[in-house]
């Protein structure tokens, strides 16, 4: 496991001069996992604050082969481009012992909503890649619209909060589960705050032959309404109140990577962001006592799953 | 960046693609700026926090060591300066520091 010292001698693979706004978790994420990961990779992204940004003709940012994706199809684009690489290989048009590695990003309308389709596939057909979906939580790109993944209760311009709606009215999609039932070698949930569990969790992911999927917490100060510094501090909270559990699931087999000494109440979280100001009132007390039971039971069954033999 | 860098159609590579890797580099974003991280050299402990939570690529480090804050890049989030458990560096209003430039 490389310390911070280690990582910083590295490559810096994501250039300045992106134009993600001021405190983004997104390239926070995309820094620590290049740095893990290294030069040797192709990366796809799908439509995004990430992609758009970070791609603005005629820069890019991007120090490893980019490609730039549409909305639904970063995944299958990369396992294109893997399914090439290994015939090349066979071929004997490409060398056989250089190992090129393959990673498709998305945001979480990219991969939640928009691009299942094409993750569920990549992962089904076995291609050997790694996505990672950085999860902000709603369509920021495009100016805050609701996604599966937006939490219960927050505030977007699609679930606006009123006089008769009090915010999103669903509990989130957990993409995590899904992609589990995939039954691929390896999957795990991560936040940049932990830059070390980050970055050892990609080293691992890389290493194993196969479908890989990382789903990493990217604060967005603008749609959560919080500071522009406190990036780094939602995406710890998040973890200390166990609504990002970090975990890993190797082989079927769960492990939890993270267990807060005392579990926080997802109040502590909820109140540093504008989208859940609402959840506050007396009125919206159910709102929040409906969150918090949603996130004790997914943790109570990953206490419970790890438990298991 | 100059109008001048842009290049016409006829010099575009088939598709946009851009063959510089990585040429945002020479793209400014320090102009977003409202404040401006200042670092104490003396109370930094090169833990690299500053570093590895730059959204920016703004933090240079040599040898394991902050050199200092490329402002260039820096848009002044102040993620710095809050995750700094030393509490070496400080935001201070871009327009206090760049008047005497």
């Amino acid at each position: 496991m490389a310390t911070l010292k280690e990582l910083s001698k590295r490559e810096e693979l994501l250039a300045g001069g992106h134009r993600l706004c001021a405190g983004c978790g997104a390239s926070i994420v995309v820094r620590q996992i290049l740095l893990a990961a290294g030069r040797n990779v192709v990366v796809s992204c799908a439509t995004g604050c990430l992609e758009v940004s970070t791609s603005i003709y005629p820069y890019t940012s991007w120090r490893v082969p980019f490609i730039h994706s549409a909305f639904e199809n970063s995944a299958a684009t990369v396992c294109g481009v893997e399914a090439m690489y290994q015939s090349l290989k066979r071929r004997g048009k490409l060398p056989v012992d250089e190992e090129i590695k393959f990673i498709a990003f998305g945001g979480d309308g990219g991969t939640y909503d928009i691009g299942l389709q094409s993750l569920s596939g990549g992962l089904e057909r076995g291609h050997d890649f790694l996505y990672v979906c950085y999860d902000n939580g709603a369509y920021m790109n495009t100016g805050i619209q609701r996604s599966s993944s937006t939490p219960l209760g927050a505030d977007t311009t699609t679930s606006p909060v009123g006089k008769v709606i009090p915010g999103k009215q669903q509990y989130r999609k957990d993409l995590t589960d899904i992609v589990e039932a995939h039954h691929i070698p390896y999957l795990a949930q991560a936040s940049p705050h932990n830059w070390k569990d980050l970055t050892h969790k990609v080293e691992k992911a890389l290493s194993i032959k196969g479908p890989k999927f990382l789903n990493v917490i990217a604060p967005c100060h603008r749609g959560w309404r919080a500071g522009v510094n406190q990036t780094i501090e939602l995406a710890r909270l998040a973890v200390e109140t166990c609504f990002w559990p970090l975990y890993e699931v190797e082989d079927g087999k769960l492990t939890i990577n993270y267990k807060p000494r005392e579990k926080k109440p997802i109040i502590e979280w909820i109140k540093l962001q504008g989208r859940f100001s609402h959840l506050l009132k007396p009125e919206n007390e159910h709102i929040l006592r409906r969150l918090q039971e949603g996130i004790d039971a997914k943790w109570e069954s990953l206490l419970r799953r790890e438990g298991e033999k | 960046m100059s109008t001048n860098e842009l290049k016409g159609w006829k010099e575009i590579p088939i598709g946009g693609v851009i063959v510089e890797a990585g040429n945002s580099a020479r793209y400014e974003t320090g102009g977003w700026r409202t404040f401006r991280p200042l670092m104490d050299g003396q109370l930094c402990k090169n833990c690299l926090f500053c570093w590895i939570y730059c959204p920016d690529s703004a933090i240079e480090v040599e040898d394991g060591k902050v050199k200092g804050i490329n402002l260039r890049y820096c848009k002044g989030c102040g993620i710095c300066a809050r995750e700094c458990p030393a509490k070496a560096i400080q935001m201070i209003e871009e327009a206090k520091v760049s008047a005497g430039e």
